[in-house]
């Protein structure tokens, strides 16, 4: 997937954050949303290995490797950040007192259930945090690729991977389109150009609802 | 006034704390991907050819950081932790039967080591109910009209603990998020050391700062640093 995609991915899920709110956001692409969340928003971002209030990278050569984000990277802190141990890190996911966890997926049902922990007999990297993220947050917004490698689905009737947790999806953000997962099923709500509605859909199992969809305005360059 | 009794002493020499490590066959590490593993006692442990572990902690660090170095030079037959993603060697070595890996959801572990350090059986958990894997075994009990899993506490024959700061007696506070999983883990050891940064006379902390208290502590090593790269260094 290119820069420019990823970009998109992470900007309009930034959209999603509200002022006041409490985000996790997981590994790779999900990380890069802070950097679109506007100034005059507060949020505070939680990581699961012990930070409420994360900030942006350090300069080069003031990390302190000890000032991590779950994924490893060092980062700094904003105004009215704490650390915590890891049960305290997990309290505040299992309490509903995070309101948002942005993260990756292997595949999503449209029931939105979640399967991003395992392929069996190929990738067993175990679970981490996610399902207590998935099950816990207020809200699951997940980017990912439309199509796997192979150019097949990954939102699907029914995932066939082992499941991270059910029913915990609402949203996805992929490369071709912003999509909610509704009582009444899958809602396309936004399609990226050049993709068109009938792009997604063909690369969507499940039916989509398209009587709101909008085709995503071209935003600004970076 | 100052008391004239000379306090506890639990300094020792990092051979003195291998020596105890060398006769355990469970290994609980405090850390979360190599940021708070102890550099220092790991590296002991390799020199020492301590090996047949069984480690428990939050992840497998990676190849050459952290725990990670334990499991690359084949030491650890077993390991419970939440993921071993960050270390393909950790994966291989699973594929092929080498190591065994006991997954647990990561609150749940941490809950699981912190019922092991504050001397529970067990906690009930209402997450992963939904993951076969997760509750493959484990017995759910039903209260006030919810389901949880019962989840079985988490000891060690050993704790190995990274803190910013130790006294004497092992009155021990950490760094930044190199805290993670160390204070669990420090209470849930049947003997617990602790590889500081710093040592401290006893005495010269604030009682207010205090993050793991001494009395769950045995041993204080003084720590060498890490002595790896990280892998946001290397570029």
């Amino acid at each position: 997937m290119g820069k420019e995609i990823r970009y998109q991915m992470a900007r309009r899920a930034a959209r999603e954050i509200t002022p006041g709110m409490v985000v996790n956001l997981g590994i790779g692409i999900p990380t890069l949303v802070a950097d679109y969340v506007p100034e005059t928003v507060p949020v505070m971002f939680h990581a699961e290995n012990g930070v409420l209030g994360t900030g942006p990278s350090p300069a080069a050569g003031k990390e302190n490797p000890h000032l991590c984000n779950a994924g490893g990277f060092p980062i700094t802190v904003a105004r009215g950040a704490s650390y915590f141990d890891s049960a305290t890190a997990f309290a505040v996911i299992r309490r509903g007192k995070l309101d948002m966890t942005i993260m990756g997926a292997l595949q999503v049902s449209e029931s939105g259930d979640l399967a991003n922990w395992i392929v069996p007999g190929k990738r067993v990297p175990g679970m981490g945090g996610a399902i207590e993220l998935a099950e816990k947050a207020g809200k699951v917004v997940i980017l990912m690729n439309h199509t796997d490698k192979e150019g097949n689905p990954k939102i699907l009737r029914n995932c066939s991977l082992p499941l991270t947790a059910a029913g915990c999806v609402n949203m996805v953000i992929t490369d071709m389109a912003v999509i909610e997962i509704s009582p009444r099923g899958l809602i396309l709500k936004e399609v990226f150009p050049p993709f068109t509605i009938e792009d997604v859909r063909e690369k969507t199992e499940p039916d989509l609802i398209t009587e709101y969809t909008v085709i995503a305005p071209q935003e600004g360059k970076l | 006034m100052a008391s004239r009794v000379k306090p506890v002493d639990k300094l020792m020499t990092v051979d003195d704390a291998l020596d105890l490590i060398a006769d355990c066959k469970s290994v609980m590490f405090g850390g979360f991907g190599g940021v708070g593993n102890p550099p220092t006692l790991i590296d002991g442990m390799l020199k020492r050819g301590i090996a047949d572990l069984t480690l428990i902690g939050n992840d497998a660090g990676f190849p050459e950081i952290g725990v990670g170095k334990l499991i690359t030079a084949r030491r650890v037959k077993k390991l419970i932790a939440s993921h071993i993603g960050s270390n393909p060697e950790a994966g291989r070595q699973m594929t092929s039967g080498e190591l065994e890996v006991e997954f647990s959801p990561q609150g749940t572990l941490a809950e699981r080591i912190r019922a092991g350090g504050v001397g529970l059986g067990g906690v009930l958990v209402d997450t992963g109910l939904d993951n076969s894997d997760v509750t493959k075994g484990k017995k759910i009990i039903s209260l006030k009209g919810q389901s949880y899993l019962l989840e079985t506490a988490l000891t060690a024959d050993v704790a190995i603990v990274y803190a910013k700061k130790a006294d004497q007696y092992g009155n021990a506070v950490y760094d930044t998020s190199a805290r993670n999983t160390n204070p669990l883990v420090a209470m849930a050891g049947t003997m617990t050391i602790i590889e500081a940064e710093e040592i401290v006379e006893t005495g010269a902390l604030n009682p207010e700062e205090v993050v793991t208290p001494g009395v769950f502590v045995n041993g204080v090593v003084q720590s060498e640093g890490v002595n790896w790269r990280w892998v946001w260094e290397r570029k």
